[in-house]
């Protein structure tokens, strides 16, 4: 599954399963945070779970990563963080899915954060917070919930 | 003492027969009427568990396997005397915000009992990045200090004497500029630098693989490497200029074997590097040291520590011919483990925590952090630090298991499951030389894969409830919440006072110096040959900034884009 080149590492929607399998996932790490092992277990879960997913990789600006969603036209943009910048950047993240007129992309946020935190990403435009010890089914049904909810596009 | 085996055949064959009748007898019968609870016992890394061990499981393994402390091959600790000589230096790491916040910490730290200081950097600095490049943006003094120059160095270590305590820096791609600041800093105080105690990260392989700060491609990362081990090596004798790190390969899905075996090949491939630069191993390799985790399988993690020291004593005297003792032991600073805290019912990772520090002390760490009850939610509070220390302290004063080193050895089961890790250990570092060796391998992804591939795998073991997280997956609790705990503030002054004190530096500074000393830097990296470190340190103490030096050398040798492993 190594791929140099491009914008991201496509992940093929698994041929098993195909009750998602147009839901399309962009999976992103946002900023200068190297903890990428969760962004990673959830991609392939989700692809498990039939979705067609895209990563695109480390040291990415809300910006990249905005304008990546809007070319590989995904429903959801799923970011995980670590590093205690997720308002910051969750906050810019939104901005320029708004400016870009992408507010339909649904943004999902993971990784280590405190509950103190929730409203003021859910404020800004974060669509769902997943819990750090969430299980695969919880993650999958959350996306497709969100999905279900907006509608497809 | 080579063929000295620990048992007579008469005593194996004896345990071999008695052994036969219990199993057909009492252990038959009550297996009749009770099964075990699980068809087959295993280690967290695969390794197949009996379920009793005799002497006849250990009869192959020599006495010289095991030998005594502080002498070949280390298996028993490093020292002669081990805790009884010196106990390990509690050293909890810490950093955030400004440098003098992070200074603030570590004199509270030292007043409730630490012993040595250890240093987070925010990841513009771990990156070689200005507190006001925009990539900075939301991270200044979040996850660490924020270091952009000299004069922060300065700041950060205030007050406390260079010469007396030893400092870690936890600092990676960037380490060649931040030891260049550190050095700096104690010569202006007047430090005697041959007096200086302390280590830097600085294990470019592993940040390829699995804790992902980088700026350059994998071989001008090695080769700064390089150029700091061989200078610091004659500037600053008593500095271990490199940690190599299992415990990041631990903290992205790596097992136990993994750990060491790739931490064996990275320190492999240094070792190379530093010799084939002209240094003989023995003038470097004693400055060498280690960094492992301490993780939930506790006689796998103890075992895993003296397999460790084992293969690396080999390693030096067998394959790189070090003659000095002190370039064949594998001195280790140890972290419990990160991965094993829960957000739920928190107070529970202070049990996690007590339990991963005492097999650390069983295994005969030199030195360790245990984390903060509250990690799992942010960087720790002062009351969780305070209680982290305390946990370290009741180990090593109350419960009276500092006074026999390694005391477990000698135990059946542990002697032979160091052994069987020893032999993995072995096996995976033939294949990792048969496929290039580990330069190669890193640049190719391959062991990204296998760390991810293990990640994923332990994944789904927790989410099918095979691996018991208490109070999780197992004995939830549905009353229980998780928000109540008091979280370490994030000073949101903490970036402009950065930014301001960079324009304060640029603009009373000879800029023109600046750049012709950048200059002569990038002409340097051009050559293989030369040591980045004396150039570097010019430039530290001309006020250059850590983001200037660091893309200054972007020029030559440009950026690492990583291969996309899922």
């Amino acid at each position: 599954m190594a791929d140099t080149k491009g914008a991201g590492a496509v992940i093929e929607a698994n041929e098993a399963s195909h009750t998602n399998a147009t839901i399309r996932v962009l999976v992103a790490k946002l900023g200068l945070d190297g903890h990428d092992r969760g962004a990673k277990v959830v991609a392939r879960i989700l692809r498990d779970a039939g979705m067609e997913v895209v990563y695109t990789g480390l040291y990415k600006s809300p910006k990249d990563v905005v304008q990546a969603a809007i070319q590989e036209d995904v429903d959801v943009i799923g970011v995980s963080l670590l590093s205690g910048s997720h308002v910051p950047l969750f906050r810019e993240l939104c901005r320029c899915l708004r400016e870009e007129g992408a507010e339909h992309v649904l943004v999902v946020a993971g990784g280590v954060i405190p509950e103190q935190d929730y409203p003021a990403l859910l404020e800004c435009g974060v669509d769902a917070i997943v819990p750090q010890e969430a299980r695969a089914g919880l993650i999958v049904t959350a996306i497709t919930d969100l999905v279900a909810a907006r509608g497809r596009i | 003492m080579d063929d000295v085996t620990l048992f007579s055949q008469q005593a194996i064959d004896d345990i071999r027969q008695n052994q036969a009748e219990w199993e057909g007898g009492a252990l038959a019968a009550t297996l009749k009427s009770r099964p075990e609870e699980k068809q087959t016992y295993e280690t967290e890394s695969g390794i197949p568990l009996k379920r009793i061990y005799t002497a006849a499981d250990i009869a192959d393994i020599p006495a010289s396997e095991l030998g005594f402390p502080g002498a070949y091959p280390f298996t028993r600790g490093v020292y002669p005397t081990m805790y009884r000589g010196r106990p390990w230096t509690i050293r909890q790491v810490a950093g955030f915000g400004n440098p003098e916040a992070t200074n603030q910490r570590y004199k509270y730290m030292i007043q409730t009992g630490q012993t040595g200081l250890s240093t987070d950097f925010d990841l513009p600095t771990l990156l070689g990045l200005d507190s006001d490049d925009p990539m900075a943006f939301g991270e200044v003094g979040r996850v660490g200090v924020a270091i952009d120059t000299v004069d922060d160095v300065e700041r950060l270590f205030d007050g406390i004497d260079l010469e007396k305590i030893s400092v870690s820096l936890t600092i990676n791609p960037s380490a060649w500029v931040i030891y260049a600041m550190f050095v700096t800093v104690a010569e202006e105080r007047g430090c005697d630098l041959h007096k200086l105690t302390g280590t830097l990260q600085a294990d470019p392989l592993k940040e390829y693989v699995a804790q992902k700060e980088w700026i350059y491609p994998v071989r001008p990362a090695v080769r700064l490497l390089r150029d700091l081990i061989m200078y610091s090596a004659r500037t600053t004798p008593k500095i271990n200029p490199v940690s190599l790190s299992g415990y990041h390969l631990s903290d992205v899905g790596g097992n136990a074997l993994q750990e060491i075996a790739f931490t064996m090949a990275f320190t492999i491939s240094y070792c190379e590097e530093v010799t084939r630069a002209g240094m003989d191993i023995d003038d470097f390799a004693p400055r060498l040291s280690f960094f492992f985790i301490s993780h939930q399988d506790f006689f796998e993690q103890i075992c895993k520590f003296r397999a460790a020291r084992r293969v690396y004593a080999k390693i030096m005297s067998e394959r790189f011919n070090a003659r000095k003792p002190e370039s064949m032991r594998l001195r280790v600073h140890v972290q419990t483990a990160a991965m094993s805290l829960t957000k739920v019912e928190h107070h529970n990772n202070l049990m996690r925590t007590a339990i991963q520090a005492l097999g650390a002390v069983l295994g005969g760490c030199q030195s360790m952090h245990t984390n903060g009850l509250d990690e799992a939610f942010a960087i720790p509070t002062e009351e969780a630090m305070k209680l982290a220390i305390r946990t370290q302290q009741i180990i090593r004063e109350e419960i009276n298991v500092t006074s026999v080193i390694d005391p477990l050895g000698g135990s059946y089961f542990i002697e032979r499951l160091t052994k069987d890790m020893e032999d993995e250990v072995w096996k995976m570092l033939d294949e990792i030389q048969e496929r290039g060796g580990a330069i190669k391998l890193v640049e190719e992804g391959w062991f990204q894969q296998k760390l991810a591939d293990s990640a994923y795998a332990t994944f789904k073991k927790i989410d099918s409830g095979e691996k018991i997280s208490v109070g999780v997956n197992k004995y939830a609790d549905a009353a229980s919440r998780s928000a109540d705990v008091h979280i370490h503030p994030y000073d949101d002054h903490c970036t402009q006072l950065q930014i301001d004190r960079l324009r304060a530096v640029r603009e009373n500074r000879d800029d023109a110096r600046i750049q012709s000393l950048l200059k002569e830097l990038v002409e340097q990296a051009r050559s293989d040959d030369i040591n980045l470190l004396p150039k570097t340190i010019e430039l530290v103490r001309a006020k250059a900034t850590l983001g200037e030096i660091c893309s200054a050398l972007r020029e030559v040798w440009g950026s690492y884009s990583e291969p996309m492993i899922v």
